[in-house]
């Protein structure tokens, strides 16, 4: 199998190939901080108000639908946040209503004339049509995402340990806190066109989740999470490619999950 | 007042009137009073759900509190800003399989650099020593969801005591620390008293206060019941409603 031929033959291979040089660790970052916080069904929640932030963006007769997805995520996003942190114990249901509301309005919104095949791309995403302007954008959010945490990586893990000891820290929760979630919704949003809101927390997730079976460190965590996004990036693009193009996206989430059960048998020796 | 220790200045003070929280419409702490000074160790004591941590939540500022805390530095007097608490709760809600290490926590509050970077071999030296200080020394690389329970504490006391606060607030707890890592928290505590700290802690262990507590404070239904020298609270009555059995102990 000739691993380099698909991307030197084919534009649309190359550029799949940047995204997911950009994607994978984009996610890993943010995943990391995800699962550090027990995010894991808050970002997949998020993912599937795509939905209704494109039926808004159709309602309101708009032809690019990522500011209103943009918009409603960050808004619903806000508003889980605080649900979330008023139901101490019980977060999950109320997650798994926003997350159900969040699908069922967009789909009411988008079915509407009985078209909805035309957003179909929505759900599992495409990564072979990816066009040089999303790389950009993606550029940017990656260079955007690196310079936040350079400046609040400590104060976000601050407020994932402890909130109340990173109050007597004179850490400023409250921001830290919106500010991760804000981050993540917006990441997730213009990435989602790309990689498609049944699989983009798969991809956010399993990295992160694989990393924290077998690392011993805060470093090695981000190290071994960038590293397991980027292997299972570039091999699942391969596979699907060899693979008759069946949607590199799943089977980027395929490798993904085999990492993470290898890693979980080494676990146990941990 | 002659509590003060020898080397102690005295002047530092915490001093906490009329302290009432309400958490969703019930009053769980009422009109407390809270007069402390550095290099005094004042004790809370209290049966479970007499709102012993709570009192503590609202002196670092996590609860909202109705009622008046100032704290008086060198020169006496009152400084405008709130006290700088170095806080050690009861435990942390942490996941055992967290690639946290002691070092990861002790940087991700003290500094900016992110704590995935490599450090400087000066700021890790430093880290180490202050961790010997605490009884702490040889955990700087070992995962914070590994420690035993008296290990963590002495590592959030670490914690606590890394930026030189004001007041140090422990919230002992409950269960979870084997009896040797309780006694060597004691001695630390004990220290910091004598280098002239100001220390609140809430304690469950009574022959412990008894011994070493300048002041204690017994709650009872989220208000005083009892006050002062531990000789004389162990006297009461609302001693003796809230541990029978240490008070018989106590009257012997």
């Amino acid at each position: 199998m000739d691993l380099i031929r698909p991307f030197l033959d084919y534009e649309f291979m190359r550029n799949a190939l940047f995204a997911v040089l950009l994607i994978m660790p984009l996610f890993a970052i943010l995943g990391t901080m995800v699962v550090n916080n027990g995010m894991a069904f808050f970002s997949d929640a998020l993912g599937h108000s795509a939905l209704t932030g494109v039926g808004i963006g159709v309602l309101l007769g708009m032809s690019d639908y990522e500011w209103p997805m943009i918009v409603f995520a960050v808004v619903f996003a806000l508003l889980m946040n605080r649900v979330r942190h008023a139901s101490r114990g019980r977060a999950d249901t109320v997650i798994g209503v926003f997350s159900s509301c969040g699908v069922a309005l967009g789909l009411v919104l988008l079915s509407r004339g009985g078209n909805f095949q035309s957003y179909q791309s929505l759900l599992i995403g495409d990564i072979l049509n990816v066009t040089p302007d999303r790389l950009w954008v993606l550029l940017a959010a990656l260079a955007a995402v690196i310079v936040v945490w350079m400046f609040s990586f400590n104060r976000f893990l601050a407020v994932s340990i402890s909130p109340t000891l990173a109050k007597t820290h004179r850490v400023a929760v409250w921001l830290y806190d919106r500010l991760l979630v804000v981050v993540t919704a917006v990441v997730v949003m213009l990435s989602i066109r790309i990689v498609g809101l049944l699989i983009i927390n798969a991809m956010l997730i399993l990295p992160a989740a694989a990393s924290r079976n077998v690392a011993r460190s805060m470093r090695s965590y981000h190290v071994l999470a960038m590293v397991f996004g980027l292997f299972s990036g570039l091999l699942g693009l391969v596979l699907s490619y060899y693979n008759e193009a069946a949607a590199p996206g799943p089977m980027i989430v395929l490798c993904a999950a085999s990492v993470f059960f290898g890693t979980l048998f080494l676990a146990r020796k941990k | 007042m002659s509590t003060h220790h020898k080397d102690s200045c005295g002047l530092h003070c915490l001093q906490v009137s009329s302290l009432t929280v309400e958490l969703s419409g019930k009053r769980i702490v009422s009109d407390v009073h809270l007069h402390a000074h550095c290099g005094e160790l004042t004790a809370i004591i209290g049966r479970n759900g007499a709102g012993k941590s709570t009192l503590m939540k609202a002196m670092i500022g996590e609860l909202k509190y109705k009622g008046c805390i100032t704290f008086s530095g060198h020169g006496g007097t009152p400084t405008p800003h709130r006290p700088r608490c170095g806080y050690v709760p009861q435990s942390i809600e942490l996941d055992r399989s967290s690639p946290l290490t002691v070092q990861d926590l002790l940087l991700c509050y003290t500094s900016r650099w992110p704590v995935f970077f490599p450090r400087r071999k000066k700021t890790i030296a430093a880290l180490k020593a202050h961790l010997q200080t605490f009884g702490a020394d040889g955990l700087l690389k070992m995962r914070v969801g590994a420690l035993s329970g008296g290990e963590l504490q002495r590592v959030l006391l670490a914690l606590a005591m890394w930026d030189h606060p004001d007041v140090v607030l422990l919230d002992e707890p409950v269960s979870g620390v084997d009896n040797e890592g309780l006694q060597v928290f004691y001695e630390l505590i004990d220290r910091l008293r004598v280098q002239d700290m100001l220390v609140v802690l809430i304690s469950h262990d009574l022959p412990f206060v008894r011994e070493k507590a300048d002041r204690v404070i017994l709650l009872e239904g989220g208000c005083v019941a009892a006050s002062g020298t531990p000789k004389s609270v162990f006297a009461t009555e609302a001693f003796e409603r809230a541990f029978p059995v240490e008070a018989r102990r106590e009257a012997e």
